[in-house]
């Protein structure tokens, strides 16, 4: 007989060394995340994945599942302090919905439509960045980076090249290409690399295939993340 | 005179997108002229505001006339909404804010492609332009946003009946939008 926690008052089974998070997509069920994606170690650092067990709150893609916890994920205190994390990455970076290839098959839009965000309520940053398509394939614009550090993790983990990494420390952080230049075309990136299709954002865009599928007709617009899950479950449809 | 709520619309730096947007409820618009008597808005080219009930503010603030007239309907306007991408996050003006002004002001007065007479316009009747795109709620407090580039007609719909009904505004999934 399998083990079980409850979420929000329903029962998920989970097996010894899931993380609530893994139990919970197991079961079919939905905690928001950016940073977070089954395929590689748990990361722990957007913190909108974050539960309240015990009036304690941990997140969930981190915190070990165990017998007869009662965890909290759809609850009007947790949705509050997930929106206010979630405007605190909008107004760190520049997130021009209207103007982003990436809109309506965005992760983070779509968790913060999940989170009935309506405004970033903080004063933006509006900070100076910079785009990248050196590269024949893709873009990188770093204005959308909210360092999940996805890419970081696929690149060193399955591709095995260590092409990005995350440099600087505090607000001076930022995403680091390794190439002699610094520019992604003149890094070992390929088109075909697991980091290539990793983000959450619209930071790593294929290019020529911006608008094949239009505005309005995209995978969140059509329902919501808690639904159909993470984008890259969809890329074939949406990219 | 009538008690029927007054409202108030303008669009500071935005690009009429949302009033287009408005006029998009298409008959309904009759059901709110019923319940709501109109100020200064575009539509009614009243150019003064009077005391208001509800203020719709369209786009972004990009130079001093916007932040004169935000702080006019923040004075005279209840209850004050961003209504929009540009008013709620600055929005495609505020794409500018990754360059400096005197930049902007060159490449579109001086060296930019197919100008004619090049000078960057300096008549005193021309408001003077911010250095950077602000949201609305960065200059004036605000009660209430409607995101969305515009926000569908349909949000407006849902948006204006819940807050003439005193009631939270929650928003069906396929109406709230950042795009």
């Amino acid at each position: 007989m399998s083990k079980t926690f409850r979420l929000d008052g329903r029962e998920i089974p989970f097996e010894a060394g899931q993380t609530i998070m893994d139990a919970v997509l197991a079961a079919g069920g939905y905690i928001p995340h950016l940073c977070h994606n089954p395929e590689f170690a748990p990361h722990g650092s957007c913190r909108v994945c974050l539960v309240a067990i015990g009036g304690r709150q941990v997140s969930a893609c981190t915190a070990p599942a165990s017998e007869g916890l009662e965890v909290e994920s759809d609850s009007e205190a947790i949705q509050a302090t997930r929106r206010a994390i979630l405007q605190m990455l909008f107004v760190e970076g520049n997130h021009v919905c209207p103007a982003c290839e990436k809109s309506g098959a965005c992760q983070l839009q779509a968790v913060a439509y999940y989170t009935g965000m309506l405004a970033p309520h903080f004063t933006h940053f509006f900070p100076h960045r910079s785009v990248d398509a050196s590269h024949p394939d893709f873009i990188i614009d770093f204005n959308r980076c909210i360092l999940c550090e996805l890419c970081v993790r696929a690149s060193r983990d399955q591709d095995g090249k260590r092409v990005f990494a995350i440099s600087g420390r505090g607000l001076d952080s930022h995403l680091a290409i390794d190439s002699p230049s610094g520019r992604l075309g003149d890094s070992s990136f390929a088109a075909g690399d697991k980091a290539a299709h990793v983000c959450p954002t619209g930071a790593i865009l294929p290019k020529h295939r911006g608008y094949e599928t239009p505005i309005g007709a995209r995978l969140y617009d059509r329902e919501p993340i808690s639904v159909v899950g993470d984008v890259r479950a969809h890329e074939e449809e949406v990219a | 005179m009538s008690d029927k709520p007054r409202i108030a619309t303008v669009s500071l730096c935005g690009c009429f997108g949302c009033h287009m947007s408005l006029l998009d409820i298409d008959e309904r618009i009759l059901d709110l002229v019923g319940l709501v008597t109109f100020d200064r808005t575009p539509l009614t080219d009243i150019k003064r505001l009077g005391d208001c009930d509800l203020g719709l503010i369209e786009g972004g603030v990009a130079n001093a006339e916007n932040v004169e007239v935000l702080r006019e309907f923040r004075r005279r306007c209840k209850v004050l909404v961003a209504f929009g991408a540009c008013a709620v996050n600055g929005g495609v003006p505020a794409m500018r804010n990754q360059f400096r002004l005197a930049d902007c002001l060159r490449e579109s007065y001086c060296d930019g492609i197919g100008v004619h007479n090049p000078g960057i316009p300096n008549d005193p009747e021309i408001p003077l332009l911010l250095n950077q795109v602000h949201p609305v709620h960065e200059v004036v407090e605000i009660d209430h946003f409607l995101p969305g580039c515009p926000p569908s007609a349909d949000a407006i719909w849902t948006f204006l009946n819940e807050l003439l009904e005193g009631k939270p505004i929650r928003l069906p999934y396929d109406q709230l939008h950042y795009d």
